[in-house]
């Protein structure tokens, strides 16, 4: 399965908000049942480098999907759900 | 007829109607108060909220800055500040704004500005103030909140402060350009949706917390008592409010309220506006953040340059109201 090779990050300062993120995710990847690792960063200046501002970032193989919120689990699947559609093609 | 006539009616008739609390005794008016108050203060939240975050959908700091980075300092201040208002402010964001606008050509003033207005002027304070206080005093809170913001801005500016910056943040530098995940209508919605729930259960707490102590005192402190210590004839009202504003950022939610029942039993306009703006403005957790790239001196600075604005801002309207 292609589901594999998504890379999933949240990306954010350390703060409560980000945490919150982080444990949502994990929890999106464990329900869809997928085998993929999220990755926990705490450099800020890699969510400068790619571009945003606001914390926390939910990235998709290397992609930003969530910016400076935390949305609900549903939406995370939903999210992942779509990139791994496009690794398919 | 106020909008919020049918609220207060509601009030009434739970107060009297089905509490059957005897009408004009000191529980009667307390309980009426709160629930006007309550009830007031969450309609306003979610439908102001809510507004503000699909505006923000639109313009997210990302497209803010890629406006900022070619403006000269002065007009800058100018944007920084009325921009930051749209922008909301965790300290979870300081840094990665910070940086962000930085690195990306932004002059070090024109970026303070931006973090003095951001906070300083956001949603949820103008939620109360426009519930509590009316909008002469909203408009009024805004106008100074934007002067303070440009003039720390353009004062941080002229003193060249580039150097009590971390080196490291000038030796990255990144792009202006946008790089967000496009959204759909549906999207916007449900981002506002979210962020507007996300915020009504971090400050629920407190607003019900600080109107129901509001509505005691309401009830049963006298004004003569407030008054003495905290009405415009004293001299150390003002910095002392500053002082105390400090440490209770996250608690503006219910400061406010609290604040509103003060005045009405005497404590003075500009010692309650400047006790606002030191709670929003000046937060102690941003500063720890902030350490990471800048200076300990640069950010006293900072925090002395807002400080004075508001004293300021305290006394004038201590004078003029």
């Amino acid at each position: 399965m292609s589901e594999n090779k998504i890379t999933i990050q949240v990306l954010g300062s350390g703060c409560p908000t980000c945490k919150k993120l982080f444990d949502l995710t994990k929890q999106a990847v464990a329900e869809m049942k997928l085998g993929a690792k999220v990755e926990y960063i705490t450099d800020v200046q890699k969510i400068v480098d790619m571009g945003l501002m606001s914390s926390p970032v939910l990235a998709i193989d290397g992609k930003p999907a969530f910016v400076g919120f935390v949305p609900d689990v549903e939406e995370i699947k939903k999210a992942i759900q779509k990139a791994g559609e496009k690794n398919n093609i | 007829m106020s909008i919020f006539y049918p609220v207060q009616l509601l009030a009434d008739w739970l107060t009297y109607g089905l509490f059957h609390i005897v009408p004009s005794t000191l529980l009667a008016s307390a309980v009426d108060f709160f629930i006007y108050d309550t009830t007031k203060i969450f309609i306003l939240l979610s439908v102001i909220i809510f507004a503000v975050s699909i505006i923000r959908s639109y313009l997210p700091p990302e497209k803010i800055r890629a406006v900022l980075a070619h403006k000269n300092q002065y007009v800058g201040n100018m944007l920084a500040s009325t921009l930051g208002i749209i922008t909301p402010f965790c300290s979870c964001s300081a840094i990665t704004l910070f940086l962000g606008f930085v690195q990306a050509g932004v002059p070090l003033g024109t970026t303070f500005s931006f973090l003095v207005a951001s906070p300083m002027i956001n949603e949820v304070a103008l939620v109360m103030l426009l519930g509590l206080f009316g909008w002469k005093i909203t408009v009024i809170y805004i106008i100074s909140g934007l002067i303070i913001a440009m003039l720390s801005g353009a004062i941080i500016g002229k003193l060249k402060m580039e150097n009590l910056v971390e080196s490291f943040v000038f030796q990255n530098a990144v792009g202006a350009s946008v790089n967000l995940p496009h959204m759909t209508r549906k999207e916007r919605v449900a981002y506002a949706k979210d962020y507007t729930l996300d915020i009504l259960k971090k400050v629920w707490l407190y607003v019900v917390i600080g109107i129901g102590v509001g509505a005691w005192i309401h009830g049963y402190v006298p004004a003569d008592f407030i008054a003495r210590y905290a009405g415009s004839g004293t001299w150390y009202a003002v910095p002392l409010a500053v002082l105390i504003g400090i440490p209770l950022y996250s608690n503006a939610a219910g400061v406010i309220p609290l604040v509103s029942v003060l005045t009405e039993k005497g404590v003075s306009m500009g010692t309650t506006l400047a006790f606002m703006m030191s709670v929003t403005a000046l937060s102690l957790p941003e500063f720890m953040i902030l350490k990471k790239v800048m200076k300990p001196k640069l950010i006293l600075i900072f925090a002395g340059i807002v400080s004075l604005g508001i004293i300021f801002t305290g006394y004038l309207f201590n004078w003029v109201l």
